[in-house]
């Protein structure tokens, strides 16, 4: 039984806010299908008393004094957007209110 | 008088500029026209920066004659991997979706080797957002092998270990999330460093895996890796797993021998699947490290066969997460026309990257949803942790690990681009001490009857990189692979 | 809705800005406003490769909220990255808490209508602020990265909360407490405070929750009410008829009053939390614990109490602890009088409040009167030296030429003529002048003694103590 359908590839896709065509779907299920299911040798790893290893290295959050440093320019914040307008990043409309957080 | 630079060592060259024997400006000149020459046929270099080149060396040239210091690497020309951000000069990760894209500010890492009086050359080819194995996955065409141009050179590094290997610069950075320095440091006959996890700052270096990148050095010998490792190593408070202590004396521990080291011989690293011509010289050369005085001691990782899959697990989880940030927005390629927010991210991501990119974000997507989080990332992250108590256990019994770096000596170009599964297990030797945060180098051990390089993997413990050079230093002095040089493509 | 066969359940998530000089994560000012884009740095605009490095005064000001509020604060937290896509997320994911936030448990304590409530909570974490998008006409709209990145703490209840009046009034405790913690302006104008409501009904007696609709865009205290008075009411509509409240979020439209359903997207919010791998744990340790505990001030709640004590009216008592200025204000003048908890109240509601702007002033340096004069002048007034009259007329040249109570006194002769002697000599000439007046007055017109003793002020110059003239006037008129 396939791990994964193109329909489901096709979900992904959409919440990874990623255009894929048809071909491409096709191929990825078939390519993560064979990836999923090599991964799967994990599963076999007795972990029930392993704490998952989050970081490579040893010590604490370190943290930073509250003091401001220097500012990209406007000229630097802006240079590289595709589209502006004045001083700010344009987009398509927005709805209000549909975003997270 | 500018020396010849094919084959030269960035350490000699330095010390040149150093005592006046020639010019960091003839220098510059020399490999520009290497690159102009020899570049078009391996496909190294995505942007030279020329004229930014002859002025930082002329700059040099003024302080030499003024008497004033130039800095440890004082006037020699290097390469940067195109994953290092570059204020004012075009970075690109090797995609398409950041092309254009002109940081505003500079890598911590390439910032210290200017620091050091490195001159910058320009940028180097990798596989797009250092996702491959073959530098075949670069938006912008693939790099060639100098030893064969028919073959890949490896990745993601790819662009790095083929200027380092044709001589079109003195030294380069790359970074390694799975193997991406030292794999293709083994497949094009140069040296490749993997420093311990949080060694050298990942500020300024674009993500691909945040826990498991690894900004390292390239360099024609031992001494000139290490020589470029000291500079760029070092705490960083821009990068939150910067490690606080300073850097090591690399330089100095690859001469000074390895008498007395124990080196652990891992037999799950010595298993089928390897290419008969790599395993005999690697077998050859721990037959030349035990005559060299050192101690071989069998030892085992009981984890490894785990490793690919955990790896791949977690890079790709992280990489989703690192490339959400790519949505014609702020910065990189956009879309031509978006009628909605959706799609605006649709098309502007479905357009700006490439294949491997697509796998990774769609795999990373899909084992980080809720529900299936505990049995993918959530279980790699606890295997990881067993894989890195392998490591620990092992270096309790020895002080250094050797091994292949690479199953197979370079492949041919499009020979596994079609299965992407069988590309992954070929790093059966790399993704492991990434996983521990150990630190590892790879290492010219011999070369197949075809003329291809082989490669030799040292791995050390935690913040053991002066064990690591050490042991390569020694065995590079008792060595003569290194001195080969290809053939300069015609 | 009391008398109601329905009982609502509410509770409340509150996003608070902390007022730090810089972002969570990057050096960019934090200050609200700003040209847009002019408070940026490659951290806060999620340019390629660069990572976050955590500021300490904003984990410092989490764990004294954490504390105010009785908070389990963890020992060892993590961040989390949170994922979706939203034009003013410049990463593609927030960088917030997960399964290990900073802070769990504790409440929030408030009096509403005199008694008083405690609302559990459920964490409090930190996380990032997005930017802000702005919508246009033109039909695109437009991203000010100035707000990402700003510190956040998300406060998250229970759902104790059973009235829209009780919500805008624990919103209203949140303010005052982070306000006395100094830790934010609880500014909801400028956003610094921000509400989301998780809103639900279900019959009385019933202990099984209903299904609960969430409101967003909740921006004043006067919408946090109207918004939940008005969900309560839709959802009581659906429910009478016989139909189901469907769990959704509805965005808040304050201008006309009503909400809407936000279109659910495609697939409902996967957000994909793994650990932040570019931030290990951070660890707050007990000599942080204990710092952080020893500078907390006195809290909202314990100085209503303790006012109360004092035997001061359940009103002023409110009104003196709202800013903690106030109160600190009333304090200082209370330890320079302190027989007269309510008379300082009186003069510092009714003279001091009515002449500050912002009673976030009233402890500076160069606030007209400080405690310790106005004690001063609340002692002059107790003691007779002043009438009330004349003690206003004082207060108001102390706040316009910057003196002391005494000073004025003291120079100008404006205290009360006490000294019987000198009163007398008044009152011997006002009643010799006025030989018709006194016959009449001792002929049985009781009325003329305000004439008498006008005239006796008018020779003072006011300064006369009326008892004493009233105490004269009768002998001599006797
Ligand atoms: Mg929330
Ligand atoms: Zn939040």
């Amino acid at each position: 039984m396939p791990r994964i359908n193109s329909q489901e590839v096709r979900e992904i896709a959409a919440l990874a806010r990623l255009r894929l065509e048809e071909a491409e779907i096709t191929r990825l299920t078939h390519e993560l299908d064979d990836i999923l299911g090599y991964i799967e040798t994990v599963k076999g790893v007795d972990t029930a008393s392993v704490l998952p290893m989050t970081h490579a290295v040893p010590f604490d959050c370190p943290m930073r004094p509250d003091e401001p440093g220097q500012s990209l320019t406007l000229n630097e914040a802006l240079q590289n957007a595709p589209r502006r307008r004045e001083n700010m990043f344009e987009v398509p409309r927005i709805v209000p209110g549909t975003g997270g957080a | 008088m500018a020396p010849e630079v094919r084959g030269a060592s960035l350490v000699a060259l330095a010390e040149g500029v150093a005592a006046k024997k020639w010019k960091s400006r003839d220098l510059v000149e020399a490999y520009l026209d290497r690159i102009a020459r020899l570049d078009k046929k391996i496909g190294s270099f995505l942007l030279v920066d020329g004229e930014g080149a002859r002025r930082a060396a002329d700059a040099i040239d003024k302080k030499i004659v003024a008497g004033e210091a130039v800095g440890q690497l004082g006037g020699v020309p290097i390469g940067l991997k195109d994953i290092y951000v570059t204020r004012g000069l075009e970075t690109t990760a090797g995609s398409k979706i950041l092309k254009g894209f002109i940081p505003p500010y500079e890598s911590t890492a390439s910032a210290r080797l200017a620091a050091a009086g490195a001159i910058r050359l320009g940028k180097l080819n990798m596989d797009e957002f250092a996702m491959g194995s073959s530098n075949e996955n670069s938006a912008f065409g693939p790099v060639h092998n100098p030893w064969d141009l028919e073959r890949v050179p490896g990745g993601s590094s790819g662009g790095s270990a083929a200027a380092v290997a044709a001589s079109l610069c003195a030294g380069t950075l790359g970074t390694d999330t799975g193997g991406s320095i030292r794999q293709p440091a083994s497949l094009c006959g140069v040296v490749g460093v993997k420093p311990t996890y949080g060694r050298v700052s990942r500020y300024g270096v674009i993500a691909f895996a945040s826990s498991l990148d690894h900004p390292g050095p390239f360099g024609r010998t031992v001494e000139d890796a290490a020589a470029l490792l000291e500079v760029i190593a070092g705490h960083d408070p821009m990068d939150s797993t910067s490690i606080p202590q300073p850097a090591g004396r690399y330089r100095q521990a690859s001469k000074a021998g390895l008498t007395g080291l124990r080196l652990g011989v891992p037999k799950e690293y010595f298993q089928s699947g390897m290419d008969p011509e790599v395993e005999a010289a690697v077998r050859k050369a721990l037959d030349e490290l035990g005559r060299a005085g050192a101690t071989l001691v069998p030892v085992s990782l009981p984890h490894t066969q785990y490793a690919i899959a955990t790896y791949y697990l977690i890079c790709m989880a992280e990489a989703s997460s690192n490339l959400a940030r790519y949505d014609g927005v702020r910065y990189g390629h956009r879309t031509a026309e978006a009628g909605s927010l959706e799609e605006l991210y649709a098309k502007t991501r479905g357009e700006g990257f490439g294949a491997e990119p697509k796998r990774r974000i769609v795999l990373g997507t899909y084992v980080l949803r809720a529900g299936y989080y505990e049995a993918y990332y959530g279980k790699a992250l606890r295997v990881r942790r067993l894989i890195a108590n392998d490591f620990a256990a092992a270096f309790a019994q020895c002080d250094v690990l050797v091994t292949p770096t690479s199953p197979t000596p370079a492949f041919k170009l499009g020979e596994r681009a079609a299965d992407p599964l069988q590309m992954y297990l070929a790093d059966i030797y790399t993704v492991a001490p990434p996983l521990a945060g150990v630190p590892a180098l790879s290492q010219c051990c011999g070369f197949t009857k075809s003329g291809l390089p082989i490669g030799l993997q040292t791995i050390g413990p935690t913040l053991g990189e002066e064990t690591v050079f050490r042991l390569a230093g020694a065995y590079e002095a008792r060595t003569q692979w290194h001195q080969r040089l290809p053939e300069d493509p015609s | 809705m009391s008398g109601d066969k329905y009982e609502a359940v509410i509770g409340l998530e509150v996003h608070v800005q902390l007022a730090t000089h810089t972002k969570i994560f990057s050096i960019s000012s934090a200050a609200f406003g700003g040209e847009p884009n002019a408070h940026t740095d490659p951290v806060c605009l999620g340019l390629p490769g660069a990572l976050p490095v955590l500021n300490r005064e904003a984990v410092d000001a989490a764990v004294r909220l954490g504390l105010a509020v009785g908070s389990h604060v963890r020992p060892r937290c993590r961040f989390a990255r949170k994922h979706y896509f939203y034009p003013d997320l410049p990463k593609g994911f927030q960088i917030s808490q997960y399964d290990e936030p900073l802070c769990e448990g504790g409440a929030v304590t408030f009096r509403l209508d005199g008694e008083v409530r405690q609302i559990r909570l459920t964490r409090i974490h930190m996380e990032d602020d997005a930017g802000k998008n702005i919508h246009d006409a033109s039909g695109v709209s437009f991203v000010d990265y100035n707000r990402a990145g700003v510190p956040l703490c998300e406060i998250v209840s229970e759902p104790d909360l059973r009235s829209a009046d009780e919500a805008a009034e624990y919103l209203r405790a949140i303010r005052t407490l982070v306000r006395y913690l100094g830790i934010s302006d609880g500014n909801m104008e400028e956003g610094s405070l921000r509400c989301d409501a998780n809103v639900s009904i279900r019959p009385r007696g019933e202990s099984k929750l209903g299904t609960k609709a969430e409101l967003k865009n909740i921006n004043s205290f006067k919408n946090v009410r109207d918004a939940i008075e008005h969900e309560i009411a839709r959802q009581k509509v659906l429910l009478g008829r016989g139909e189901r409240v469907v769990q959704e979020t509805r965005l808040w439209d304050p201008d006309r009053g009503i909400s809407a359903s936000m279109r659910s997207k495609e697939e409902a919010h996967d957000y994909r939390y793994f650990p932040e791998p570019d931030l290990p744990p951070v660890v707050v340790d007990e000599a942080w614990l204990l710092r952080a505990g020893a500078a907390l001030p006195e809290l909202p709640e314990a100085r209503h109490a303790r006012f109360l004590g004092l035997g001061l009216s359940a009103q002023d008592a409110q009104v003196l602890v709202a800013e903690r200025p106030i109160g600190d204000y009333f304090d200082q003048a209370l330890a320079a009088a302190p027989a007269h908890p309510k008379k300082i109240a009186n003069w510092l509601i009714n003279e001091v409040l009515g002449r500050v702007d912002d009673a976030r002033k009233l402890m500076d340096q160069d606030v007209p009167v400080p405690p310790a004069a106005l004690a001063e002048l609340v002692e002059l007034v107790e003691k007779g030296t002043l009438s009330g009259k004349l003690g206003k007329e004082v207060f108001g040249r102390m706040w316009q030429q910057r003196r002391r109570a005494g000073d004025i006194v003291a120079a100008e002769s404006v205290s009360l003529v006490s000294d019987t002697s000198v009163i007398e000599a008044a009152c011997q000439r006002v009643v010799e002048r006025s030989p018709d007046e006194a016959a009449r007055f001792r002929g049985g017109n009781v009325k003329l003694m305000g004439f008498f003793v006008g005239n006796v002020m008018k020779e003072t110059g006011g300064k006369a103590n009326p008892k004493i003239v009233d105490e004269i006037l009768r002998k001599l008129l006797g």
